[in-house]
């Protein structure tokens, strides 16, 4: 296969960046995505060019490193990340662009590489369940209904590449924070901090500069997990919830 | 040098209770006095720096990701072993212990299998406590499943997605120091040095891979939670950026380095398809639940998935049914690998000549479509997404890679090396799996290191060298080592020479998989050591690392790990050629019994071969610690 490749190049945060493209003429359907820009990168080392920059690690669709915003759509035209997207899925002759994330929270680093760190700082803010190590009860102690579990499950599957802020108009994180919120939420480990959580996580992806859902759907159309725009309902329930209840008034000694 | 593993005497099942108590404490209120770093942020990692931090440590932790939650523990698929004995079928903790004792070709340590297995338990719990989402049953209680091998159903799985509930599950922890401030993070930040002080480990330098700054950072104790050395073979199923660096810098400052070449080949991967090819892809293990492993009787070059089922049963040959007829196709990963490459070298292999069939159309018959799918729905998936093909309508077709490396820096009981201050934790250490590593137990002593046995030795270490003896990134050793890694990228960068990074890292690469992979002879093995000496040398004079030092440059980066890797596969070349046995996922073709299994040489090689650096371009000196066995019998391993 040949292909042409219109590709974002940056050399730092501050740096204006720009289209350069390439032509690449030893491309096979087998190769995915990322084995392709290897094959140009190698080429263009030899040719004493300094290759494309792009995340990426495991290589398997888990680690949720890779991104690459490809025709258009983040990790290309496939549901799936970009490391498990084939050269298969383009025709011969085809021209490809290739964009970093595009999000004032997910600053440009150099050509297709972004600093996603604003999504750690919103798990930072409540993302887990307050227990030490050691100390626990059993754990089938409480059970919890295989229907409950498995949706937890699929909620907690989300890969944390931000596919869904750069499929998103606003730049919104609501799917992304939605899911994390609801796998906490479903659990009865995670329902004794439930308000807290949800409002300290949400007042956090405020502050990353994220924008707001407008319920385009674009999100859950891109996530390469699958990830349901329902996470994001059920997000607004619990912050609904919590701000009617706080937490604090709760502590008081009333709430539900 | 005298190697003291440290394994506290008496019965088997009292020694970690007795060593906790024995242990020195550090009182609460002075913990806030110390310093730890730890590198790496996968299960070890991650649950290492937040136990630490809860119990009062202040601690710095490191990874090369842009996040800590991709370390690759994250891509772990089928699932973690816990002696809970929740199906009441016979499991117990000396079950696991003698199973991972006895799985593990007998050269792991009696005392550090049973400290594994009893702490198994309570990594449950604990997970369970985090809200990582287990496999259910529809009582609402775990689910289990047998996998790799064993007999019992000990395996807690969260669908083929363990790992990653697991590590979410360690980040959330680590995410709570973090924001409580007893954790300072940093990301995309690689180490490339340790810095020795006085003979105790008193920090490392770093680079940070955005802006390039090299920086000291001075701790009490160092530990490396940094996975392991797959990548030496260029393809594996680690992810592109697992490396050897910051165990193999450690090893240079006086930390041996255990069974070197102990390293696992995983026989359910998806084959390669050219060179182009940058990295393997595991199908979990559990597939050979349901799967038949087989190939054609006769050979028949270039079969096609979509025309096995044309074969007829009479001429299939399910080699591991007809061979094991006990364990069929749940044998052991060493086992089942060597038969699909015996079979392929036979010239039977399927497909591209180098994979065989792995079948579920019984099982789709027996169990139905929707049930597979439901077992197994995501790596069916995912091996639709790199194939191209339907394996719900032909077979999958599979390949041994490189997966997992038992070998790692030598550690005693407490996972201390033999550099004072510094650990190992996870699979950068060596200890608990001997030759070979069972299905389902890298998480489970990932986490056990981090979670439950650092938490109480380090304290030990600790409370003996006392709150003062702390060394400031001024000093020479720290200012040394600065130099050092800012010479060594200054000269990587100016060598200009023809040949990219890659070029060396599959050279390498291929010649680790021919001569020190599934199998290994002297005649290999010194032909094998005789090329990398001589990538070694191309390497300095001839790589090209375009771009600065002073910017993100992942060629850079690749450059100095491929030229750690260079050096760490002669050691492994060295290992092998030392261990004239065959044990585990080690197999030396002088070493069989007449039908061909591999065969061990108790009398000779018990022992754990530990390497010491002498000097570059020196040859390296062994240590052997010898391997006591109290509780478990040594046979050779049958799966007949």
């Amino acid at each position: 296969m040949k292909i042409t490749l219109k590709v974002w190049r940056q050399k730092n945060k501050d740096a204006k960046g720009e289209f350069k493209t390439y032509e690449h003429n030893h491309v096979s359907a087998d190769m995915s995505f990322l084995e392709m820009l290897d094959v140009l990168n190698e080429e263009l080392t030899k040719k004493n060019e300094e290759p494309i920059a792009f995340d990426h690690d495991c290589r398997e669709g888990i680690c949720g490193m890779c991104s690459l915003y490809i025709n258009g759509h983040p990790h290309g035209p496939l549901q799936t990340t970009t490391c498990q997207l084939h050269m298969r899925s383009f025709q011969d002759g085809e021209t490809i662009t290739i964009e970093p994330w595009r999000a004032k929270a997910f600053p440009v680093v150099r050509d297709l590489v972004v600093d996603r760190t604003a999504f750690d700082r919103i798990q930072q803010a409540g993302a887990y369940v307050n227990v030490n190590t050691g100390g626990v009860p059993d754990a089938n102690e409480i059970p919890i209904s295989k229907k409950i579990a498995d949706e937890a499950f699929d909620a907690a599957s989300c890969i944390g590449c931000g596919a869904c802020v750069a499929a998103c108009k606003n730049a919104s994180a609501m799917l992304f924070v939605g899911a994390k919120v609801s796998q906490f939420a479903l659990l009865p480990q995670g329902k004794v901090e439930r308000k807290e959580r949800v409002e300290k996580m949400v007042a956090q992806m405020d502050a990353e500069g994220f924008g707001s859902c407008t319920n385009t759907y674009a999100c859950e159309a891109e996530c390469p997990k699958g990830i349901k725009i329902a996470n994001i309902a059920r997000m607004n329930r619990e912050y609904f919830g919590a701000m009617i209840s706080s937490y604090q008034i709760e502590s008081g000694g009333g709430g539900d | 040098m005298n190697l003291d593993s440290k394994i506290p005497e008496g019965i088997v099942a009292e020694k970690w209770t007795k060593h906790k108590f024995n242990l020195k404490l550090v009182n609460p209120a002075n913990k806030r006095k110390y310093e730890v770093i730890v590198v790496g942020t996968g299960l070890a990692g991650a649950s290492a720096a937040a136990s630490l931090g809860e119990l009062g440590y202040n601690v710095k932790a490191f990874c090369f990701q842009d996040s800590p939650r991709r370390a690759h523990s994250i891509a772990a698929q089928g699932g973690i072993n816990a002696a809970k004995n929740y199906q009441n079928d016979g499991d117990s903790i000396y079950r696991l212990f003698y199973d991972t004792v006895k799985g593990g070709d007998y050269r792991a340590r009696e005392g550090n299998v049973y400290r594994l297995a009893e702490s198994s338990v309570s990594i449950i719990d604990q997970c369970v406590a985090q809200g990582v989402p287990f496999a259910r049953e529809y009582g609402g209680l775990l689910a289990n499943r047998s996998f790799g091998g064993a007999q019992v159903s000990r395996t807690f799985y969260a669908r083929g997605q363990t790992g990653q509930q697991l590590l979410l599950g360690a980040y959330g922890a680590l995410n709570r120091q973090i924001a409580n401030g007893k954790v300072k993070m940093y990301n995309r930040t690689e180490m490339l040095d340790l810095v020795v002080v006085d003979g105790k480990a008193k920090g490392i330098i770093t680079r940070n891979l955005i802006t390039g700054k090299v920086e000291a950072h001075s701790a009490d104790a160092v530990l490396l939670c940094t996975g392991g050395y797959g990548n030496v073979f260029y393809l594996s199923t680690n992810a592109k950026g697992s490396n050897v660096t910051a165990a193999w810098r450690a090893h240079k400052k006086g930390a041996l380095f255990g069974n070197p070449c102990f390293t696992q080949i995983h026989p359910t991967c998806i084959p390669v398809t050219g060179t182009h090819q940058s990295k393997l892809t595991l199908m979990s293990e559990s597939l050979r639940n349901d799967g038949r492993v087989w190939v054609p009787k006769k050979a028949m070059p270039g079969l096609k998935s979509k025309d096995a089922a044309a074969i007829p049963e009479s001429e299939r040959d399910y080699f591991l049914e007809r061979k094991y007829p006990s364990f069929g196709n749940l044998v052991p990963r060493d086992v089942a690998s060597r038969n699909a490459k015996q079979v392929c070298d036979e010239g039977r292999g399927v497909g591209s000549g180098l994979a065989v069939f792995l079948d579920f159309s019984d099982a789709i018959n027996r169990d139905g479509e929707d049930t597979i799918r439901a077992k197994y729905g995501n790596l069916f998936d995912m091996y639709a997404q790199i194939t191209g093909e339907n394996p719900y309508k032909g077979p999958m077709m599979i390949y041994p890679a490189v997966h997992y490396t038992m070998g790692g820096l030598w550690v005693d009981y407490n996972l201390q090396t033999t550099v004072p201050g510094l650990y190992a934790l996870g699979e950068a250490n060596f200890s608990d799996h001997g030759a070979n590593r069972l299905g389902a137990s890298a998480l489970m002593q990932g986490l056990a290191d981090g979670y439950f046995v650092i938490p109480y030795t380090l304290g030990d270490y600790l409370a003996t060298i006392g709150w003062n003896d702390k060394v400031s990134t001024d000093h020479p050793a720290f200012q040394e080592a600065i130099s050092a890694v800012n010479d060594r990228m200054n000269k990587l960068i100016n060598i200009k020479g023809k040949k990219t990074v890659d070029d060396f890292h599959r050279q390498l690469g291929l010649t680790m998989w021919e001569y020190c992979g599934m199998s290994r002879s002297e005649e290999g093995l010194k032909k094998a050591k005789k090329i990398i000496q001589d990538i070694k040398a191309e390497f300095w004079t001839n790589v090209n690392v375009l771009g600065g030092a002073s910017e993100l440059n992942q060629e850079l980066e690749k450059a100095g790990r491929v030229a750690d890797f260079i050096e760490l596969g002669e050691l492994m070349v060295d290992d092998a050629l030392n261990r004239t046995e065959s044990c585990g996922g080690h197999f030396r073709e002088e070493s069989q019994t007449p039908e061909g299994e591999a065969l061990r040489k108790d009398d000779e090689f018990a022992y754990v071969a530990a390497w010491e650096f002498k000097g570059e371009n020196q040859p390296e000196a062994l240590h052997k610690e010898e391997l006591k066995f109290e509780n478990v019998k040594l046979t050779q391993r049958s799966y007949k």
